[in-house]
């Protein structure tokens, strides 16, 4: 009762206020939805004016054409593979190093976190050009190496597992030393499993941190067999496709469309990692 | 005897975790970090690829030539005023978003949180292909609309005046939703009983957004504007994709012109234009802590 006669002079600030979030929400959306609807539309649909908000007439004459002739699906491939063997060994090597350096001692320690903390902020933009010497003079341009192991030394992977490894319990390793257990099988079977969270969250950044990456596979790729699917848009968008909007836009859609479904699944899980960890 | 023994074993397997990292860390990083320091100040081209150490020292002939280049200037100012107004309206329209959300008014939370977020997840190449169609000027739908009111809509990426805000304003789209998750989580880190204090105290829903929401945010804040910064001084897909740089040079920024001389050959300059832009980095994010830390 008394909530009743609180909130009633409320209503309409309360309305105007989702009334903004509502605006700001199609904002938001809306370009995406516009994505995916326009990539339904035939070629001559699609450049009509003013446009049909829903599609008129529906074609996958743009993903066919993408799909049987544009060689997508090795596209598609190869940013599968190299955003997954990135993610799994990333996270891996992250996991294990962050575990020694939060509760392991050996020579070398602290100048190894160092040298982990100092490259934390250096971008990709400073270190592209030597990167690609290196690359060429290990004869690894074009290969899915070049692709994917300098990614599998991440100091921000090290940086959060390392603050992740530093609230594992000590009396649970010393438990599991003290029945016998060495080192590797305490790590495997006592800490990997404690640390499923901050795993997770770590790998799910990493695998979207890889399947959107531009300037490296750009780079350090030029033969079209081993395109990931960024660079492949990218290039057929500034080259002899420029004007396709529909085949462009349902290009966009096979980068987009699977990440948003696994964010959608996985929302709880990114949107709360995000905020905990506070990096992207 | 046994306590040192020990120690050397876990100290071997401590290692042991701690190689398959170090080994990639030290070629895919340290390498590269230390070697382009060396190239920034050597005359490196393409053709000494196979033979980066056949080059001359330079000395800062690579810096004076990049900071004396009017290409590179106006990428450079292109740069500044990217970040300059995007970064501001980022993060204004994230504490908006965030304050309207926490606010207990809100009706489903968990949708406009999820909506905000979702363009953080996109590929920036892929949703800069998608802006170049909504911009389009003949029949994109951001004319369409403009049209419907009675406004002719100017031709957006290759107008001068224009190609830049249009930039601005699909990365602010592409960005706001991170900035917004974390400050979200820094108010419900403030305690009610703050508002219910000011509010005794008279303080109404803006004064008490002024001093009590934005101060007690301000490490929030400022830690949101450090990564925004960080990454929109580095901007590169949005204008390769959308403008390729133009028109006449309107939208071409440090990052790109970084990679367009590198793609001429000119790995020397190539590498001392990187490392402007890591000092620029390592400014911006200083002034920032200066200027957003707790006044005294």
């Amino acid at each position: 009762m008394a909530t009743a006669t609180r909130s009633r002079p409320l209503a309409p600030r309360a309305l105007l206020l989702n009334v903004a979030l509502l605006v700001g929400l199609v904002a938001s959306v809306g370009p995406l939805v516009w994505m995916v609807v326009s990539s339904v539309k035939p070629e001559g649909e699609i450049r009509q004016f003013p446009p049909t908000l829903i599609p008129d007439e529906v074609t996958w004459s743009n993903y066919t054409e993408l799909f049987a002739q544009l060689s997508f699906p090795r596209y598609f491939l190869n940013s599968v593979v190299v955003a997954l063997a990135v993610t799994v060994g990333s996270v891996l090597f992250s996991a294990m190093v962050g575990y020694a350096l939060a509760k392991l001692d050996f020579p070398g320690k602290r100048t190894l976190f160092a040298l982990v903390m100092g490259t934390l902020m250096v971008p990709g933009m400073v270190t592209f050009v030597p990167l690609f010497v290196l690359v060429a003079n290990l004869d690894l341009i074009n290969t899915y190496a070049a692709l994917i192991l300098p990614f599998l030394a991440a100091p921000f992977g090290v940086f959060l597992m390392r603050q992740f490894m530093l609230d594992v319990p000590d009396e649970l390793l010393d438990a599991a030393r003290v029945d016998g257990a060495g080192e590797f099988r305490t790590f495997f079977r006592i800490v990997l499993p404690q640390a499923r969270p901050a795993l997770a969250t770590l790998g799910i950044l990493t695998f979207l941190g890889s399947w959107n990456n531009f300037l490296w596979p750009l780079v350090a790729v030029q033969s079209a067999d081993k395109y990931t699917l960024p660079v492949a848009l990218a290039l057929y968008s500034t080259g002899q496709n420029t004007v396709q909007y529909g085949l462009l836009v349902a290009g966009a859609t096979v980068i987009v469309l699977p990440i948003l479904v696994v964010f959608l699944v996985l929302q709880r899980h990114i949107v709360q990692g995000i905020s905990t960890t506070g990096l992207k | 005897m046994a306590v040192s023994a020990r120690r050397r074993r876990t100290g071997i397997a401590a290692w042991g975790f701690a190689l398959p990292f170090t080994v990639l860390f030290a070629v895919f990083m340290l390498v590269p970090v230390a070697s382009s320091l060396y190239m920034a100040f050597t005359d490196m081209r393409g053709r000494d690829l196979r033979s980066p150490w056949a080059v001359n020292f330079v000395g800062f002939d690579n810096f004076a030539e990049a900071l004396a280049d009017p290409k590179f200037q106006q990428a450079a100012g292109n740069t500044l005023y990217f970040v300059g107004v995007a970064m501001p309206l980022t993060l204004a329209i994230a504490l908006l978003l965030a304050v309207l959300l926490n606010s207990g008014l809100a009706w489903f939370r968990s949708v406009f949180r999820v909506g905000f977020y979702a363009p953080v997840v996109t590929s920036i190449v892929a949703v800069a292909v998608v802006w170049r169609f909504l911009l389009q000027p003949d029949f994109g739908l951001v004319n369409s609309a403009l049209g419907v009111v009675g406004i002719d809509g100017p031709r957006w990426l290759t107008d001068e005046v224009w190609a830049m805000p249009s930039l601005i304003v699909m990365a602010t789209w592409r960005n706001v939703g991170y900035s917004m998750v974390i400050l979200l989580a820094g108010l419900q880190g403030i305690p009610r009983d703050v508002y219910e204090a000011s509010a005794i105290d008279g303080a109404g829903p803006v004064r008490q957004f002024w001093s009590v929401t934005v101060p007690l945010l301000r490490p929030t804040l400022l830690f949101c504007a450090v990564i925004t910064g960080i990454g929109y001084l580095q901007f590169f897909e949005e204008p390769f994709v959308m403008t390729q740089g133009g028109p006449l040079g309107a939208t071409n920024s440090v990052a790109y012109e970084i990679f367009n001389q590198f793609g001429f050959g000119n790995y020397g300059l190539s590498a001392a234009m990187s490392y402007i832009l890591f000092v620029a980095i390592v400014i911006l994010s200083y002034l920032q802590f200066r200027l957003l830390r707790t006044e005294k």
